[in-house]
């Protein structure tokens, strides 16, 4: 699957099945919207995954693995035997990473194959296979099924001007042994620099600046269990991309992006720590670039207010 | 041994100096200071070999043997790696302080995912690539 040629995953991510996860129905609604719109407007298709459940997130392993795993499997067994798509693409870096773990323990691991037959089963759903379906990020499904020269044609209102701190998180990454598609050679992503997210917005018209903290631990994790060290992780990472000299920091992770967005506040209030950087999806920016209203792509629902950002920059 | 805490005002207290490679190094070594504090919490003594030219590197190897969710801040090593890189092999001058100022960032954010999964009993089961708490 990794090594299937640009064309044929042109027109492989053209209609993907599409898994949500349970951020972007709440807190990430705007990264919903603006994937949703953003895809629409680069005519690329989305069939949401009937009667998805939760990934298990951050939580359900420190229980049980196994039962992460199988939560997983069922999103991917959905979407290959009740669908029949070979792609599922997930925009959240919780829900990503975990259905690539998913497929990597299924693989690797007989005891997880045994596990997620036996609850598989019991629920009366088939069991899903490793190799069934490919799993992607909104990021892949966008660089990879448009492409930067075809965004650049598309581009109607350039973000020329913008100077943009792509945030990837840790998840997009981490561990890498479950992404055996990257750090390939050329066209493939890089778990120690990524850049997927750097290559698309730079071809909608932005001026990236160099952060050093791209794959940093926000502390999304640690929020409810030590809320100031989440805090100050923040802070760290938004004064970074300050002394970058970024505007914006472009996200792809609903749980990073409220994260960044919470702990601004949170620094402020209890810390008297501020900073102005304002954070937006990649989608959002793309989605702006495109010509889209601010609305259609959800800026209003955004913590970190935007808007009179982008009017100053002649994007609106 | 120094305390966290005292590492911590160390690198909110740097300034950038006028001579970078010396700026880079006491950078560096803070740096090292807070992964001996993780290697000593341990039960292990902090490693002296080098990775890559750099202790750093290999402190940090060494602090993520068994507990893989503390590859969470590999990648911050090793820019502080590459922020010295550029600090001592081949320094701009004109970006020297903003260089240093990003190298204590980095060295900040090093501290702050460190001690806080220290002082947090538990905390860093509930990162990325956690160990399972019960099945183990």
């Amino acid at each position: 699957m990794s090594d299937t040629p640009v064309e044929d995953k042109k027109a492989k991510y053209q209609r993907v099945a599409y898994y949500p996860g349970c951020a972007l129905e709440g807190t990430g609604h705007a990264y919903n919207r603006s994937t949703k719109a953003v895809g629409k407007a680069l005519g690329l298709e989305l069939d949401e995954v009937k009667n998805w459940n939760c990934c298990g997130a951050m939580e359900v392993k420190n229980i049980d693995p196994k039962i992460q795993t199988y939560l997983s499997s069922r999103v991917m067994s959905i979407a290959a035997n009740e669908m029949h798509a070979d792609v599922v693409m997930a925009p959240c870096n919780g829900c990503y990473h975990n259905l690539k773990k998913a497929e990597h323990d299924l693989a690797h691991d007989a005891g997880s194959r045994e596990v997620v037959d036996r609850i598989s089963q019991k629920a009366g759903h088939a069991t899903y296979q490793a190799g069934q379906l490919e799993t992607i990020h909104a990021l892949d499904w966008i660089k990879q099924g448009v492409g930067e020269e075809e965004l650049k044609k598309r581009v109607k209102n350039s973000l020329k001007g913008l100077k943009v701190a792509n945030y990837y998180g840790c998840m997009y990454t981490r561990p890498r042994h479950i992404f055996p598609e990257k750090d390939r050679g050329p066209g493939s992503e890089s778990t120690s620099q990524p850049h997927f997210m750097d290559d698309l917005l730079e071809a909608a018209g932005a001026e990236n600046v160099d952060f050093a903290l791209k794959t940093a631990c926000c502390g999304g994790a640690h929020t409810l269990s030590d809320s100031d060290t989440s805090t100050k992780l923040v802070l760290n990472i938004l004064r970074a991309a300050e002394a970058a000299g970024a505007d914006v920091i472009a996200t792809e992770c609903p749980t990073c992006h409220s994260g960044l967005e919470m702990h601004q506040v949170r620094a402020e209030t209890v810390l008297g720590q501020k900073t102005t950087v304002k954070m937006m999806y990649f989608t959002q920016l793309l989605g702006v670039a495109l010509g889209l209203a601010p609305r259609k792509v959800g800026l209003h629902e955004n913590v970190s207010d935007g808007i009179e950002l982008l009017k100053s920059k002649g994007l609106e | 041994m120094r305390s966290l805490a005292a590492i911590e005002v160390d690198i909110d207290r740097f300034a950038p100096r006028a001579d970078a490679r010396a700026g880079a190094r006491v950078l560096l070594e803070l740096s090292e200071e807070v992964l001996e504090h993780w290697a000593a919490a341990r039960g292990e003594a902090p490693t002296s070999e080098q990775k890559e030219g750099f202790r750093l590197l290999a402190l940090h190897r060494q602090g993520a043997r068994g507990v893989p969710s503390f590859n969470a801040c590999r990648e911050t090593c090793r820019e502080i790696a590459y922020h010295y890189n550029l600090l001592t092999t081949d320094v701009d001058p004109s970006a020297a302080a903003r260089t240093q100022r990003m190298m204590g960032m980095l060295a900040k954010h090093l501290l702050l995912f460190v001690s806080g999964k220290m002082q947090v009993e538990g905390l860093g089961e509930f990162c990325c690539a956690s160990r399972p708490l019960r099945v183990e």
